[in-house]
């Protein structure tokens, strides 16, 4: 128990170093992280990817859209026609108004686009204390820092943060050193299928991944792709270059 | 002995058409080059095969695109996520578009150095800067269409600065935007605009090609008469063409599947927002050095106008540097230098482009912009004078 505390403690102060040090104002810098997807070469850890969505769709969900996707897009991180039509099903998706003019809900469809977690800015704006929370379907496409800032924002929280009034969360990575965003993860949201424990580094890595596969979901299959013609090319550059040299060897002196 | 037929119908018709079109490809493929065209003159076919690709990936674009203010970038979304290899035409077209531009630069940078605006092919180089004028103009409608926030402030910063020239500016203004902010109404237009150019550009390529085929092409050693003789079309120089293509696809598909940061940019996937102006707005790298000129000038119309006068004075060039087989009397050293120090003015206004006007950065790009100007109103007419006088 003691032993406990004191690595609470000492982690608390070695955070707080670290905040510290950074100059006031701009986002610290985030450390470097290894991530799968990095890199001309890398490919997207589909497991890390799956983990993702299911932080996702526990914590995320609730304020902030992917109105860009819809579910069938789901099948593009290793799941089934089957897993997409079940994992559409957990969701509720507006249909409509009802004979009296309310809002009606149905379960979703693999050909519906994710449902925005408010009714329009509006009802966003009422509910975040005047900010808007963006829009992640392109977000490690703009957030300028990468997955790493990503990384630092969501687990980069004091162990017990708190709302300052007027300013939002304290927090190294995020402009200003402050954010609007309450801390999102606390360890234990979700239950991982495959045994990985849930603590926040680990949510925060796998939310990570799955936001940068949502931002760029055809990137393995461009890469591959990259990776076979160039190949191809560089054989027809070499026969081509050969054909060169045979045609033109009757006019060089 | 079959007899002479006496009748000529319909079915004589067909071949006589294919033999016409047979005796063409022969007249074009066994046209003679000069056989000392280095690996510069390839770059014309290179634009011709990508041309082929944007025409292609743009064609199928279309079907899945629509030109709405409130549909544009969910379109483009559903193209890049849902329609089956989106993905792929629209990198394609993207990455496309930057390696068309820098070719084109390429190609122009070629006839410069080496005079292939001099007679006989003035036309080829009138026609050849009427190209460039076409490409920017389908370019940056292009740019407009996927609304994100660089395409809308693009659109924004472009009305604005059409606007600024006098008498017809406001009209001009009003014709491009159809409005007084971008919206539905300019989607519509610069999509018309970027499709119609397209046709056009095809049209007026062969044009230039048939020009070139008229008064033959230029060379390294610029005489009429070729110290190494001439070669046919095919196969000599179609085999040199196809490689080099091959090579640009190399380095077209490492940048579009690997590195694909080098020509993308960020902000243009978010959606334009009327509302929220972006900290930087810059347009695509190949306009950089026209929008640093823009900028270095402090009142509008003056930027613009110095601006379009870089383009502008290409279509003048041939006048500028009016001496006949002058370039060989300039040295090769100095020639090359000059086009040197034009691409890299060119360079340096485009790195000015990018950061805000201020201090040492203004500074650059007005060096950069005096560096231009001075090749085409300075160099060329001095160099063209003193080939003309070690003539006489």
């Amino acid at each position: 128990m003691m032993r406990r505390q004191f690595a609470a403690i000492g982690a608390g102060m070695l955070w707080a170093c670290s905040a510290w040090a950074q100059p006031a104002g701009g986002p610290a810098h985030a450390p470097r992280q290894h991530w799968s997807f990095a890199g001309p070469l890398g490919s997207f850890d589909l497991s890390a990817v799956q983990r993702g969505y299911a932080v996702f769709a526990g914590s995320c969900a609730s304020c902030h859209s992917l109105s860009q996707l819809h579910f069938s897009d789901f099948s593009g991180m290793g799941l089934s026609a089957s897993e997409v039509v079940a994992l559409a099903a957990t969701w509720q998706v507006p249909d409509g108004l009802d004979a009296e003019g309310r809002l009606k809900h149905r379960t979703a469809r693999p050909d519906d686009a994710l449902p925005s977690p408010y009714s329009g800015p509006e009802a966003a704006l009422a509910a975040n204390q005047g900010v808007v929370p963006p829009d992640l379907s392109r977000i490690l496409k703009v957030y300028p820092g990468g997955p790493d800032r990503l990384y630092g924002l969501l687990s980069g929280y004091a162990p017990q943060a708190e709302r300052q009034k007027g300013r939002g969360f304290f927090n190294p990575y995020a402009i200003g050193h402050f954010t609007a965003m309450p801390p999102p993860l606390h360890g234990n949201e979700v239950k991982y299928a495959d045994g990985t424990v849930p603590d926040v580094q680990a949510e925060a890595r796998d939310v990570t991944t799955f936001l940068a596969w949502v931002s760029a979901p055809h990137q393995d299959q461009r890469r591959r792709l990259g990776v076979g013609a160039g190949l191809y090319l560089c054989f027809l550059a070499v026969l081509f270059a050969l054909l060169n040299r045979r045609i033109w060897s009757d006019v060089r002196k | 002995m079959a007899a002479k037929p006496v009748c000529h119908n319909a079915q004589e018709a067909a071949p006589t058409r294919r033999g016409q079109l047979g005796a063409r490809v022969a007249a074009y493929g066994g046209l003679p080059l000069p056989a000392d065209l280095n690996w510069l003159w390839t770059v014309g076919a290179i634009l011709c095969a990508i041309l082929a690709l944007m025409l292609l990936s743009g064609l199928t674009l279309t079907l899945a695109y629509t030109p709405d203010a409130g549909l544009a970038f969910g379109s483009v979304e559903g193209i890049e996520r849902r329609l089956p290899a989106g993905w792929l035409l629209r990198a394609m077209h993207m990455t496309g578009a930057s390696f068309f531009m820098l070719a084109l630069y390429v190609h122009l940078l070629r006839g410069l150095y080496y005079r292939s605006y001099q007679p006989p092919r003035r036309a080829v180089w009138m026609s050849g800067c009427t190209l460039l004028v076409m490409v920017m103009v389908t370019a940056f409608a292009g740019y407009v269409l996927p609304w994100g926030q660089m395409s809308y402030w693009g659109a924004d910063v472009a009305g604005k600065a059409v606007g600024a020239l006098p008498l017809v500016g406001g009209w001009l203004e009003g014709l491009f935007l159809g409005g007084d902010a971008p919206g539905t109404p300019t989607l519509h237009r610069m999509f018309a605009l970027h499709f119609g150019l397209a046709f056009l550009i095809v049209g007026m390529v062969v044009g230039h090609i048939a020009c070139v085929h008229a008064r033959g092409s230029s060379s390294p050693s610029a005489s009429a008469v070729p110290e190494r003789g001439m070669l046919p079309f095919h196969p000599y120089f179609t085999v040199r063409d196809m490689l080099a293509i091959v090579l640009v696809a190399l380095a077209f598909v490492a940048v579009m599947c690997l590195w694909p940061e080098l020509i993308t940019e960020p902000a243009n996937y978010r959606p334009a927002n009327p509302l929220h102006t972006p900290a930087d707005i810059e347009p695509e790298w190949y306009f950089l050095p026209f929008y640093g000129m823009m900028q270095a000038v402090p009142f509008k119309l003056g930027g613009l106008l110095l601006s379009g006068g870089a383009v502008a004075v290409l279509f003048a060039v041939p006048w500028l540097d009016p001496a006949h087989g002058a370039g060989r009397r300039t040295p090769a050293l100095l020639r090359f230098g000059a086009v040197v120090v034009l691409a890299g003015s060119a360079v340096a206004t485009a790195c000015a482009g990018l950061h805000h006007m201020q201090g040492g950065w203004l500074l650059v790009a007005r060096l950069g912009m005096v560096g231009y100007y001075a090749y085409f109103l300075v160099f060329l007419p001095l160099s063209g004078r003193c080939g003309q006088g070690a003539q006489v």
